[in-house]
């Protein structure tokens, strides 16, 4: 297939994508509980674009990023508890996420690789630990309410298709950003950071920095999915700040495809609606979390998006040479 | 018994348990390179163990090292046959251990409810010893005597024996050693069912005095995680001094600041972290 039919295709699919995605509460129309799966699944995948900046395209794994999900959530609903506005709750959390990202930032990047995701891990720990103990701020373990949705320019997000609507706006925003990170000069700097950071640092650039940047990308986004999910669910509690959600946030980026657009995508989808149908069974949940992280690690390492491709070519191939060589063989042999 | 003396024996206590956690953690980080993030469920399964061979009335110290054993053949097997898959791949590994920690966690809670069990002090172990004129649980100080003795000899082992010999020698460079004869993926093997059953074996000492409970493993393994970072990868001292620090940190700071002491815990890892990334008896990697 020639380059200009194959990106047609593409294109031809991206915007039979965006139709379905714009037009999936009508299909639904009589069914809201799916209207708010898929309203998780778009607000998950933020969260799991998000921590792709580093886990994918700077080679840095953090088990720490539900905590700061949570982070901008908690400040969100505490803000609103106290009695402020949306804007300057939500304002004030996204700002407060960014300033923990940045310390969160200064002090991971003291190491790569598994010393960055322990002190991530710890820093993550920290969140859940204030989340949790700290009740006369957090609440503890009762968590914090949010009585209302926002009603930006006087729309409601009430009704679980309005609030689709509103996330799948922020889900969109999202993508485009990455999009755009991943063709940016600065995405190729945070690529050649994680590929080669002594060459990078040889040509000039500050390693350290462009790293940081990075994190900062991925602490806006995640705060974000934290917003979306606060509002969302209208609650929030210690166990989205635990180390568990950091793993399963991992897990949807690892699961789709680290370093691919489409990747964490499809990962937040499986995981999301896996969750929502093993949990409506049985309550084994984190028994099936581990046991697909340990098959997809063991088995399709790259991730279920380029891992299928993968297959699907091997299977193709094996397809072709099988047929091929039966083909070619003389008539006398073909009978067995 | 003065506040003070009570929060400074629990604080001993709790040192003693740590060490028998994160010393096994921090020899398989030194010698494997990778922070083993099952070894809270292997704390939290081999203290469930225990607790049932305690109420089929099995000795105490018998339940102990049947757990530890126990312990000791899982974390063999799985090093041996799904690490070993990955090796060279520090990252999935680290995940794998991870997907280990969720799946334990949940079939402790099928199989042992949500409800915590806590085992009642062995009879010999109970009471109060008088030592110049103050009173102290007998059962707080058996664990610091068992943590100082596992401690005494696991220094014997890796410093003066064979053995210990090639895992120093692995731990300093695993290629080198390889070169020499050394079977440094044996030793993987082994290091890993030692730590495995240092864990459950601290599991069970433990249960008496924490109890046991869902939660307890993801409770235990950032403790675990802070010590070594404190102390420094695969030094035993390391992991001992950072043991009984962060228990004074964790009773203290319980009792004086409540809301703060699980954050305050971390205080003393960032410090280290930003001024002395190796840990306290860390080396600095070559």
């Amino acid at each position: 297939v020639s380059r200009p039919r194959r990106a047609s295709a593409a294109g031809v699919l991206l915007v039979a994508a965006l139709v379905l995605l714009v037009t999936l509460p009508v299909w639904l129309s009589q069914h809201s509980y799916y209207v708010n799966v898929s309203s998780q699944i778009l607000l998950w995948a933020v969260a799991a674009l998000a921590l792709n900046v580093l886990v994918g395209y700077a080679g840095l794994v953090s088990l720490g990023h539900a905590g700061l999900l949570a982070m901008t959530g908690y400040t969100a609903g505490l803000l609103l508890q106290a009695g402020y506005g949306h804007i300057v709750a939500d304002l004030g959390a996204i700002v407060l996420t960014l300033a923990a990202s940045a310390v969160f930032a200064v002090l991971a990047l003291r190491s790569t690789g598994i010393g960055f995701l322990m002190i991530t891990l710890a820093l993550g720990q920290i969140v859940w630990g204030v989340a949790y103990r700290w009740a006369s701020l957090t609440n503890g373990d009762n968590g914090v309410n949010v009585t209302s949705r926002p009603a930006p320019f006087g729309i409601s997000l009430a009704s679980p298709e309005a609030f689709y609507y509103a996330t799948l706006l922020f889900f969109l925003l999202a993508v485009v950003s990455m999009w755009v990170f991943v063709r940016s000069p600065f995405g190729a700097s945070v690529r050649g950071t994680r590929d080669q950071a002594r060459r990078m640092t040889a040509l000039g650039y500050n390693v350290w920095l462009v790293r940081f940047l990075a994190f900062l990308l991925s602490g806006f986004w995640s705060g974000i999915a934290g917003l979306l999910y606060v509002y969302y669910h209208q609650f929030i509690a210690p166990p989205v700040a635990s180390l568990q959600a950091s793993a399963e946030i991992l897990l949807m980026v690892i699961a789709g495809g680290t370093a691919t657009l489409l990747g964490p995508i499809a990962g937040a989808a499986i995981v999301v609606i896996i969750k929502n149908v093993v949990s409506a069974y049985i309550e084994r949940w984190n028994l099936v979390l581990g046991l697909i992280f340990i098959l997809i690690i063991s088995f399709m390492p790259e991730g279920l998006v380029p891992g299928s491709v993968r297959l699907a070519r091997a299977g193709r191939q094996w397809l072709r040479a099988r047929t091929n060589g039966w083909a070619a063989r003389p008539a006398g042999e073909r009978r067995s | 018994m003065n506040v003070w003396l009570t929060l400074t024996v629990n604080s001993v206590a709790l040192g003693g348990l740590l060490f028998l956690l994160s010393s096994g953690f921090s020899l398989i980080f030194g010698l494997m390179r990778i922070p083993n993030l099952t070894h809270g469920a292997f704390f939290m399964l081999g203290a469930y163990f225990g607790v049932t061979l305690l109420a089929r009335g099995i000795n105490f110290w018998l339940a102990a090292l049947a757990s530890a054993a126990a312990m000791a053949l899982i974390g063999g097997l799985i090093e041996r046959f799904l690490l070993r898959r990955l090796e060279g791949q520090v990252l999935p590994q680290v995940l794998l251990t991870l997907g280990f920690a969720f799946i334990i966690a949940d079939v402790c809670l099928l199989l042992w409810t949500g409800d915590p069990w806590q085992p009642a002090t062995p009879d010999h172990l109970r009471g109060a010893v008088q030592v110049a004129g103050l009173y102290f649980p007998l059962y707080r100080l058996v664990i610091v005597l068992v943590a100082v003795v596992i401690a005494i000899g696991l220094w014997l082992l890796v410093d003066w024996t064979r053995l210990g010999a090639m895992i120093r020698a692995g731990v300093d460079d695993a290629p080198i050693a390889r070169v020499v004869g050394i079977k440094v993926s044996q030793l993987f093997t082994l290091v890993f069912a030692l730590g495995a059953a240092l864990a459950a074996f601290g599991g069970v000492m433990g249960a008496p005095y924490l109890s046991v409970y869902p939660g307890l493993d993801f409770e235990m393994l950032p403790l675990a995680l802070i010590v070594v970072i404190l102390g420094g990868v695969g030094s035993l001292l390391g992991a001992l001094v950072g043991s009984f620090l962060i228990g004074f940190l964790y009773n203290f700071g319980t009792a004086l600041i409540p809301d703060l002491a699980y954050v305050i815990l971390f205080l003393p890892m960032l410090l280290i972290l930003v001024l002395r990334p190796q840990g306290l008896f860390g080396k600095v990697p070559t």
